[in-house]
């Protein structure tokens, strides 16, 4: 483990402007996530978790304050460069799975490669298919698969370009208790043989207990940062 | 095209990232539920391509076929004519012209058939020599073209053959001569068939022509001369060395060159009239693509959000949309060529009657390739406007669905380069329509004026809305109203698409009914409908005897007298000519007056200036004659100037008393001069007797009588004048209704393709709706509600701004009165008021009959 973390957060800060009115829902966050490690961000609505997501992803800018992912600082860079790093190191899930509609199941898993101009991507886009356990479903489109299934394919969407680090946001948020209990088994199950650094936003204290370390916001500032507290007969008694 | 960076730079990167194969299959993928929806997107760009490859292509043909058949277009290298017979000093120069030569004469005429008493006004032609050089005569039989003009032979034309049941071998009888039928005129090389609908040709030798008692005083008579030059004379170098003894003669020369530049000029209305159809079609499909590639994107934010999410760079994202388009726009264009080139078979077809050439269709690939390619570039253009914010779309999108973007959009440089380059291309292209800079950039500056109006106009009817907002109205009406300021509005798309098409079908109509009725006629039950032309002082007497005799009201008797003039403002004519800093025509310098005399103004003339005087003493004072304003403009003349006339031989002074203004369009005698009584009545003169009748038998027996008696009189029947004229100007209209039918046909799919594709932006919140408990009946009247105000309010500003557009076309461009009529407006308002409605409703049915789930399902 090297001393610099692949994700460092150095006094973010997030505005935004309402007509005359600003409001800051960030403040001064400072935190770094160890590669290879699981990191929850928790807290109530309001509190700042998905603006801060956007930033660490690279999705948006800060107001003051910087990002560093694996050394690069995000804000210094332009919207094509960050769009690379997006494409090479990083993976998405999403609560409302964000699959294109008008793309098959396989098409969807494919998208990352293909757009690095790579061939030959479509054994490999089978291969983490039949890791999800849909082999099966590959010509399926989205509206023809239920929230569980589709969750499935934006995680093998999520892998297939090997990322640094994977952001998940409140991946189980549209699921039942029991898909979404399958679902946090293949998020780790993938993440653990990927080596991959994992950072989920989530109001699920359990899915938090699961990571390694949880960060606690409220009112834009980090309240909490600790190492968490397995659950493990909570998790089992809702399985 | 990138967010930075230079536009060369830009449109380079941007051309190697939509030459990745993936960008294309991507592209492909994702237009797989919307195919038929583009559908629409792409017959608005075919039509547009199909008006313009069926135009040009016509041009094309007609241009080839004028150019292949010049020579034909006159029969000979060089012809003169004058309206006098040619003096010894014209006929000594004529000798000197090498080749051969022939003479022809012509004047129009009764013609009698004595096999079944019928008469009918003809144009007759004494022709001697080999003319035509160049093309035939085509008759039935081939041979009568050539051996009619030995003998006492007459060649007829063919639908006056059939008309009255004339037969080879039948007798016909031109003035007093009587001769043999011995062909069937059916095609005379160089004159639309349209033009013997009036006055139907007969040929016969020249000398029983000049024998026949119809050339005299007051006949009106042309004469011509003409030349078939040896291969190595160039006949335009010849008409130039001969123009100045030409002139001083009195004689005017035509060469193939002349006379396909007078064809042109006569097919310029008709030619500006089609590219402006060709041009408003082609816009429409761009307004068409515009709106629909606008709404059609709005459907794939969260796709492009996603992919930018995934690592897609703003210019992939761009890209992936602009190959649809692209690819799109192709199938359009080409679509659009194919039609174009189905219906530049048609147009031949339609318009053969007045063409002066025989047209063949040949494809024209330079047509079929300048239309599609067109058809492309507009595509791409007006696509580029709604394209440019893909690349804006942020990723943030897929975090937060209630993310909106700054509005950066007005800060973008490369939208305005993109507004430059639709400018750029509409002006480019009306230039190479009108052959005018100031016509193109009018054109321009109204497009860009409308389209800020409608903008603004749309604005203020979202600001209005919100303002002014009726709490108290009930929660239908309410919703309805609040459709039109909320997020997600589609007021300005479709007040831009709907209004600018409004706009401009309403324009080309509001064009097309001026010209039409330029060329319509005006009529009456109590006007005159017989004419008896030609007639001499001492035979009105005796006519007007007769016509009592059988019943028949003369209404008008207006005597003529044949003068030029000799002198303008104190200036000899011949030097006012020959002034090289003269401007405007030759013509009214030169030609051959008719004026009459009489006491007061006929009731289809109106007093401008001065005032007209009713008889006058030309000892005693300068005698003050009635000039027609187009004559004042042309002989830049004012109240008070001096004219001398040369009354064959004897001048007569007159000063321009009053100007008029004189209705063409009446079948009466109409005068460019009129003069006081008290002048003329001792000069040389004819009379035109204006009579009515009640039946055709009746019409057909005063003709008879009158032309037996005298042969130099001509009889016209006005009803047969009137309805052959309708038949052709009804023909004129076919045409141009036909093809404004495209900018129609266009219009109505860009309304119904704005309509269609932003069912999107309604779909979800009325599946809400149905969720919460509303009855369809709910739903539909808040549809209903928001689409009547869109419908009116776009369609009343388009319909409120093509007033001004057809008055700016109809004034500088065509030169053609200007007076709409409120009813065509009406009409207008409640079809595109009532289509959107309907259209709207009828997009809407389907989301109302299945279940919501069901919809969101489909629609995702």
């Amino acid at each position: 483990m090297k001393n610099q973390g692949i994700l460092e957060s150095h006094s973010l800060t997030k505005t935004y402007q309402s007509g005359s009115r600003s409001l800051t829902v960030l403040k001064d966050v400072s935190f770094s996530i160890q590669e290879g490690s699981t990191c929850s961000i928790v807290g109530p609505s309001g509190s700042g978790k998905t603006t801060l997501l956007g930033l660490c992803a690279g999705l948006d800018r800060p107001t003051s304050g910087s990002v560093l992912l694996d050394g690069v600082d995000l804000s210094a860079l332009d919207e094509e460069r960050l769009a690379e790093i997006r494409n090479q190191q990083i993976g998405f899930v999403f609560q409302t799975f964000q699959l294109i509609p008008t793309l098959t199941a396989l098409e969807n898993i494919m998208v990352p490669m293909e757009l690095r101009g790579e061939r030959r991507i479509r054994q490999r886009a089978l291969d983490l298919l039949g890791q999800v356990g849909l082999a099966d479903r590959s010509d399926h489109y989205p509206t023809q698969l239920s929230g569980g299934e589709q969750q499935r394919i934006a995680l093998a969407r999520a892998f297939i370009n090997r990322p640094k680090i994977l952001f998940a946001d409140e991946p189980t948020g549209n699921l039942d208790a029991e898909t979404s209990e399958r679902i946090e088994e293949l998020i780790f199950k993938l993440n653990r043989e990927a080596g991959t650094t994992l950072v989920v936003v989530t109001h699920d204290l359990e899915l938090a207990a699961r990571t390694q370390r949880i960060i606690r916001l409220k009112g834009g500032k980090v309240i909490s940062d600790q190492p968490s507290q397995p659950q493990r007969s909570t998790v089992s008694a809702v399985v | 095209m990138p967010a930075d960076g230079e536009p060369a730079q830009a449109t380079a990167i941007m051309m190697m990232v939509v030459l990745k194969p993936w960008i294309w299959r991507f592209a492909w993928r994702d237009s797989r539920s919307s195919r038929r929806r583009l559908l629409l997107y792409v017959s608005s760009i075919s039509l547009g391509v199909a008006a313009l490859v069926a135009i040009s292509s016509f041009g094309a043909n007609l241009e080839r076929a004028v150019d292949d058949q010049a020579r034909t277009l006159l029969g000979a290298d060089l012809a003169v004519r004058s309206n006098r017979a040619f003096d010894e000093e014209a006929e000594a120069l004529f000798h000197s012209i090498p080749g051969e030569s022939s003479r022809q004469i012509s004047t129009s005429t009764m013609a009698f058939f004595p096999k079944n008493s019928a008469t009918r006004l003809v144009v007759a032609r004494g022709l001697s020599g080999d003319f035509p050089y160049f093309g035939d005569l085509e008759t039935v039989p081939p041979e009568a073209a050539r051996s009619f003009r030995s003998g006492r032979s007459a060649l007829v034309d063919d639908g006056l053959m059939v008309q009255f049941g004339i037969e080879l071998g039948d007798e016909i009888r031109i003035g007093n001569q009587t001769l043999e039928v011995v062909g069937r005129l059916v095609d005379i090389p160089g004159e639309a068939p349209a033009v013997a609908m009036v006055g139907p040709r007969v040929y016969i030798p020249y000398d029983l022509l000049t024998e026949s008692g119809l050339i005299q005083y007051g006949s009106r008579v042309s004469y011509r001369a003409l030349f078939k030059l040896p291969e190595d004379v160039d006949a335009e170098e010849l008409s130039r060395s001969l123009r100045p003894q030409l002139r001083q003669l009195q004689l005017r020369s035509e060469t193939v060159e002349d006379r396909k530049a007078s064809l042109g000029r006569a097919m310029e209305n008709l030619y500006q009239f089609l590219n402006l159809v060709g041009f408003v079609a082609l816009l429409l499909g761009g307004i068409g693509v515009a709106s629909s590639i606008h709404l059609y994107l709005k459907q794939k934010i969260s796709t492009v959000a996603v992919l930018r999410c995934l690592g897609a760079k703003p210019r992939q994202a761009f890209a992936i949309y602009l190959c649809q388009a692209a690819a799109l726009g192709a199938v359009g264009a080409a679509i659009g060529g194919v039609l174009g080139l189905g219906v530049q078979f048609l147009l031949p077809e339609v318009l053969r009657d007045f063409l002066p050439v025989q047209l063949d269709f040949r494809l024209s690939w330079s047509a079929l390739a300048s239309g599609v390619f067109l058809g492309l570039g507009i595509t791409l253009l007006f696509a580029l406007l709604p394209l440019l914010p893909v690349r804006l779309i942020t990723p943030l999108l897929t975090l937060r669905s209630e993310f909106e973007a700054s509005q950066t959009a007005f800060k973008d440089r490369a939208r305005w380069i993109v507004l430059l380059g639709i400018s750029a291309a509409i002006f480019v292209f009306a230039r190479s329509q009108t052959d005018s800079w100031l016509q193109a950039l009018g054109f321009c500056a109204g497009l860009a004026g409308v389209f800020l109006l409608l903008a603004g106009t749309s604005r203020l009817v979202m600001y209005s809305a919100r303002r002014f907002f009726p709490s108290s109205w009930s929660y239908v009406w309410r919703q309805g109203l609040a459709n039109l300021f909320r997020p997600q509005n589609q007021t300005l798309v479709l007040m831009l698409s709907l209004g600018l098409g409004t706009f401009l079908i309403m324009t080309l109509f509001l064009v097309q009914s001026g010209l039409l009725a330029n060329v319509a006629l005006t009529g009456g039950q109590d006007r005159p409908n017989l004419a008896f032309m030609d007639i001499q002082t001492d035979q009105v007497d005796e006519i007007l005897h007769m016509a009592h005799e059988m019943n028949l009201p003369v209404l008008q008797r207006t005597p003529m007298v044949t003068m030029r003039l000799s002198k303008v403002k104190g200036r000899d004519v011949r030097e006012i000519i020959e002034d090289p800093r003269r401007r405007g025509p030759r013509w009214p310098y030169t030609r051959e007056y008719r004026p009459t005399y009489r006491t007061q103004l006929s009731d289809a003339e109106t007093l401008l200036e001065g005032s007209f005087t009713g008889s006058a003493d030309p000892e005693k004072e300068d005698v003050p004659v009635s000039v027609e304003e187009g004559v004042v403009r042309l002989l830049d003349l004012k109240i008070g100037d001096e004219l001398v006339w040369d009354v064959q031989g004897v001048p007569i002074r007159t000063v321009v008393g009053s100007v008029r203004r004189v209705d063409f369009q009446r079948f009466q005698p109409a005068f460019l001069v009129v003069f006081p009584e008290g002048v003329l009545e001792q000069a040389p003169q004819f009379y035109v007797l204006l009579a009515r009748t009640e039946t055709s038998e009746q019409s057909g027996m005063a003709q008879r009588a009158v032309v037996a008696r005298f042969p130099n009189v001509s009889a016209i029947d006005l009803t047969l004048i009137i309805n052959t004229l309708d038949d052709i100007l009804s023909k004129i209209s076919f045409v141009i209704r036909f093809m404004a039918l495209f900018s129609v046909v266009t219009g109505l799919i860009v309304l119904a393709g704005a309509v269609v594709t932003g069912r999107f932006q309604r779909i979800r919140e009325s599946v809400l709706l149905r969720t919460l408990g509303a009855s369809r009946k709910q739903v539909l009247r808040i549809l209903l509600i928001e689409y009547f105000f869109l419908g009116s309010l776009a369609a009343s500003a388009g319909l409120a701004l093509s007033l001004a557009g057809g008055w700016a076309l109809s004034r500088f461009v065509f030169e053609v009165d200007y007076s709409p009529a409120a009813a065509p407006f009406a009409v207008a308002f409640l079809i595109a008021g009532g289509l959107t409605v309907i259209i709207g409703m009828l997009n809407s049915r389907g989301i109302l009959d299945r279940p919501p789930l069901e919809v969101l399902r489909a629609e995702s």
